[in-house]
């Protein structure tokens, strides 16, 4: 069976790239602190020593559109362009070309359905910064094959948090049991507290740094009994207004398990948002 | 009401790098002709297989046509599209890092919880 080499959950900060390559006078002043940690966080990924990635992020109104909006998607192709005008525009994001695993989105897509989540699939898809950003702090040279998938926290009406919570569960599950010699890296991003296109964006630290010191703390232990009982749908719109990507963390910690520590755990509070990096290595026996 | 099709405009113009500055330099022009031409191509279908009754309403265009992202909002157009376009429209124009943005959160400072409604 295949053994998963690392879970990795993290914020995805699309300023990343561009502060880490600026030099000079456009170098921003924390961009050192801010390497020095991701450095330190993609060699969690480097020594778990993966041959495929399972990488969970959310199209941001790319290639799905309000006229045919999937909840969860996978991707199966057998390669990914990446990152998009709009992304080269605003953030300087490269154009990327990734390699596809099919076996295992057929895999999961398959055994995803008769576990009872109604997946859809996408055989041309165009990932954007939410696979690209881990991509750039984990594994910048992109070149091991990745199976994409997509949740929806971003086009009301969403699915409610505990079913990215069970979805990540039976990613977990299905990994395990994936009749491969490989070694599985699942790697998922999202956000702590976030407003964006709102009257609390951009500020001199994340809008809610309270939730975001709760959510850490959550992510962390595993507490999925706290963030379940204290995050919906309707309170995650407090901390910000594009906060419901928390759920994709929800998700990676279904991922991670009950109650499982994190064995790194690092964050990073900048100027409009709180940075956070975790990750598990799952023990042989689980 | 039609937050879908506001929605709509925002998302094939921000996609669109020609389209992006033909907004900036003529909005009132440029949301006319994507009404009569372009609001009901659905985008994954030919264009003659187009929709017959998605419109905007004055309220809509008008905020539309006069860039006015404070009324944009108001009327429950999606944050991510709005605030993604207007920085492809404006940023250019502020010489300090995130002015643009901070000045959009301000123009908006009259605002608490809940926010307009943006399901679609």
């Amino acid at each position: 069976m295949a053994k998963i080499a690392a879970v990795i959950a993290s914020t995805h900060h699309p300023f990343y790239y561009r502060a880490s390559t600026s030099t000079g006078a456009d170098r921003p002043p924390f961009a050192d602190e801010w390497v020095a940690k991701i450095e330190a966080f993609r060699e969690t990924l480097t020594r778990a020593n993966p041959d495929v990635l399972v990488m969970v992020g959310s199209d941001h109104f790319h290639q799905l559109w309000l006229d045919n909006m999937p909840q969860f998607l996978v991707g199966k192709a057998p390669y990914y362009d990446a990152n998009y005008y709009n992304e080269e525009r605003e953030f300087g994001l490269p154009r990327m070309f990734l390699p596809g695993d099919e076996e295992l989105s057929s895999y999961l897509l398959r055994q995803g359905l008769d576990e009872g989540f109604d997946l859809a699939f996408s055989n041309e898809l165009r990932v954007d910064h939410s696979i690209t950003c881990p991509l750039i702090t984990l594994r910048p040279s992109g070149d091991l094959p990745i199976v994409p998938v997509y949740t929806n926290i971003f086009a009301p009406p969403l699915p409610q948090p505990r079913r990215f919570v069970e979805l990540g569960k039976a990613i977990r599950r299905m990994v395990e049991a994936w009749p491969s010699d490989k070694r599985v890296a699942i790697i998922g991003t999202g956000h702590l507290s976030l407003e964006l296109g709102g009257p609390r964006q951009f500020g001199p630290h994340g809008p809610d740094p309270e939730f975001d010191r709760k959510a850490v703390s959550w992510i962390a232990a595993g507490d999925l009994d706290s963030v379940l009982a204290e995050v919906s749908l309707d309170s995650l719109w407090l901390p910000g207004n594009a906060t419901h990507g928390f759920m994709d963390f929800m998700l990676m910690m279904g991922v991670a398990g009950e109650n499982v520590k994190a064995d790194y755990t690092d964050s990073l509070d900048l100027f409009h948002t709180m940075e956070a990096y975790f990750t598990w290595y799952p023990t042989e026996a689980s | 009401m039609s937050k879908y099709l506001i929605d709509k405009f925002l998302f094939t113009i921000d996609r669109d790098p020609e389209l992006v500055e033909r907004y900036r330099a003529d909005p009132r022009g440029t949301v006319e002709w994507w009404e009569a031409e372009r609001s009901r191509v659905i985008l994954n279908c030919p264009a003659a297989e187009r929709s017959t009754w998605p419109s905007l309403t004055a309220d809509e265009r008008e905020a539309l046509a006069t860039h006015d992202y404070v009324r944009l909002f108001e009327l429950g157009a999606h944050n991510f599209l709005l605030l993604t376009l207007y920085i492809a429209l404006f940023e250019r124009d502020y010489s300090e890092p995130l002015a643009f943005q901070r000045e959009f959160a301000a123009k908006l400072s009259h605002w608490s919880l809940p926010y307009p409604d943006i399901a679609t």
